[in-house]
């Protein structure tokens, strides 16, 4: 019914026997057409520190059509922190689909038998996840924002948010191996990559057939990403809230971040109105941000906005409720009408920018 | 054509609030919907049937009160409404959830063969997006998630397109039915049901299936126990130890609070001032 409202388990549980040779961090690198998902990289590092808690080996499985990328790949995914990786290159695995990839990764995992695994809670990466979990009989837990090895037990302790981000949950698998986490873009830190790291390449072999495999790519459209907003790269973001009280009171957050060469994002209440589109929603149930500069303006900072812009390098919060959430945790506050602030923010900004210039 | 809906109710996730000092959630008065992603998969379900006639029947497992949301779905036109309810379901994880969904599927298989499973993406209080996975492995389904739009469907080849949200683009997928579907947000939008809805839907009853009725034998394989994880702890987040620092002037004034404002940051930010001036400037 749900996995989140379970009375906290207060007896120590062991785990099954069948488990215990089960050793060492996976992180799934995720790739399409060759491109590494960032996310992949950012699970890297979080995966080095949980390995170095647990004194054991960082492993990238890397997956995709034969070919020289997957090595590179690897080399890359050493870079990022990885001791080795699993490399299982096969013609079905060309494009994404649920059946090739499940079976690949299944497999691997019952071969060589990893403690934890985590993936990207990407659109590919959730539907991997599930699968591989069931297929598995393991558990799963979904968009975690935080993960800590349990020192007694050697557990994965994985902590996410619940109930729309109203609250967080700590959940354990202790009696089932691989342990399983997704983790969605951008919630942990991107690493520096270092490439003079260098590690192992263990090939495995996939013994599938295209004809076996029911679900066949017909076509594939690319996004045309010209105009289409990112925000979970962005390095600056204005975002505005319900507080602007009218759809064309928005306009003033473009021109701020016109000014700034930042992206717009909402909260999710006017996301719903229509004053802003899915794409630029911030927060549990849009995207995760992490840019170095946020400005909100007219947004009370919900729990639900917070988990998603909480790692901004610095947070300028506007509104004219000086007990609005967002103040307890942006770094710098306006107490005022996001309406007057938001173009004399425009024109301050313009101004120094304009100086800066002149100096440089 | 006979199409599965599965959908759950959650409690209003706008309207949650957490006890200031005891840190739990206060369920009182929070009203209870169904999960608005599963409207979506019902809507599509509905308009399959539409086009090219058949059933659908909606499913859910959860407590006895959940009996309001199959109502409202069958209000809005689906035929049939089956809850699966028993104490030894509580505690269900995803993994144990999907295990007696598949199982309550496979018993409506056996008067009436499943051509489609629709589910929402995911779910507003859960957010995990794994039941709908989950029961497609169980009953070895071909498994179409986070569908943007269903292209066409041949109930008499088997056959079925779809165009899904992948990264960076839109697959179209071709497989073969029965599959399990889960559908975007975004992609159609409910209809109201009519008054012969609504008349008939007063009329069917919602059945209610049991742990054995859904044809599951070992009670081990549900509930806490076929659940392989476990929540340690719930708790609010953590405040962050200090305030924004509030910018004031003397008066107030807009353009003096933006100016002293900008000041601050860059005194304390040199490094964002410079990153700033190099990309915009």
């Amino acid at each position: 019914m749900n996995d989140t409202v379970k009375k906290p388990a207060k007896k120590k549980v062991e785990l099954d026997p069948r488990f215990a040779g089960y050793k060492g961090v996976w992180v799934f690198i995720e790739n399409e057409r060759g491109q590494v998902h960032p996310v992949s990289w950012e699970l890297l590092g979080e995966g080095r520190k949980l390995a170095d808690a647990l004194g054991v080996e960082l492993a990238g499985v890397v997956m995709g059509p034969p070919g020289e990328r997957l090595a590179a790949i690897c080399q890359e995914a050493f870079a990022y922190g990885a001791d080795l990786c699993y490399l299982a290159s096969h013609p079905a695995l060309a494009d994404y689909r649920n059946e090739p990839y499940t079976q690949g990764l299944t497999a691997l995992v019952n071969a060589y038998q990893p403690e934890i695994l985590m993936l990207g809670a990407s659109t590919l990466g959730r539907d991997l996840a599930g699968s591989v979990a069931t297929t598995l009989g393991t558990g799963l837990v979904a968009d975690c924002t935080e993960l800590v090895i349990e020192a007694d037990t050697r557990n994965l302790a994985s902590t996410r948010p619940t109930f729309g981000g109203s609250l967080l949950c700590t959940i354990m698998t202790q009696r089932h191996r691989p342990q399983m986490a997704t983790v969605r873009p951008r919630v942990m830190a991107m690493p520096e990559a270092d490439p003079a790291r260098n590690g192992r390449i263990v090939e495995h072999p996939l013994a599938f057939v295209e004809d076996a495999i029911v679900t066949k790519v017909l076509e594939f459209i690319a996004d045309d990403t010209r105009d289409k907003p990112n925000l979970p790269f962005a390095d600056i973001i204005v975002a505005g809230g319900r507080g602007l009280k009218r759809p064309e009171n928005f306009q003033l957050v473009w021109e701020l971040a016109k000014v700034l060469g930042a992206e717009v994002g909402a909260s999710r209440p006017v996301v719903q109105a229509g004053w802003a589109e899915l794409d630029r929603q911030v927060g549990q149930s849009g995207k995760t941000v992490r840019p170095k500069l946020y400005i909100a303006a007219g947004i009370s900072g919900a729990i639900q906005h917070r988990v998603g812009m909480d790692g901004a390098d610095v947070i300028i919060a506007i509104n004219n409720d000086p007990n609005a959430p967002i103040f307890d945790f942006a770094h710098f506050g306006i107490v005022g009408n996001a309406m007057q602030i938001l173009p004399a923010l425009t024109h301050a900004f313009s101004a120094h920018l304009a100086q800066a210039r002149k100096a440089g | 054509m006979h199409s599965v809906v599965c959908i759950k109710q959650v409690p209003d996730s706008a309207q949650i609030r957490v006890h200031p000092v005891t840190n739990t959630i206060m369920r009182q008065g929070v009203p209870a919907i169904v999960n608005p992603y599963d409207l979506f998969a019902l809507e599509e379900a509905l308009r399959l049937k539409d086009q090219l006639g058949g059933t659908v029947t909606v499913l859910s497992m959860g407590p006895p009160m959940a009996e309001a949301a199959l109502r409202k779905c069958l209000a809005f036109g689906a035929d049939d409404a089956i809850l699966v309810s028993d104490r030894a379901f509580a505690g269900s994880d995803t993994l144990a959830t999907s295990f007696a969904l598949a199982a309550t599927i496979r018993k409506i298989q056996e008067n009436m063969p499943v051509d489609l499973i629709f589910t929402g993406k995911q779910t507003i209080d859960g957010d995990t997006a794994q039941v709908g996975p989950g029961i497609a492995k169980r009953l070895d389904f071909q498994l179409l998630t986070y569908a943007s739009k269903i292209v066409a469907v041949s109930p008499a080849e088997k056959r079925i397109t779809v165009e899904r949200r992948a990264e960076g683009g839109v697959q179209v997928l071709e497989t073969r039915l029965p599959c399990l579907i889960t559908m975007l947000e975004g992609t159609n939008e409910m209809r109201f049901g009519d008054m012969a809805d609504l008349f008939r839907a007063a009329r069917t009853p919602v059945k209610v299936w049991d742990r054995e009725a859904a044809g599951i034998d070992d009670p081990g394989s549900v509930g806490l126990k076929g659940s392989p994880t476990v929540v340690s702890k719930v708790f609010a987040p953590k405040p962050r130890a200090k305030r924004a620092e509030i910018v004031e002037t003397a008066d107030n004034d807009p353009a003096g609070l933006a100016v002293t404002l900008l000041a601050k940051v860059f005194t304390q930010h040199p490094k964002l001032d410079r990153e700033l001036t190099k990309t915009v400037g």
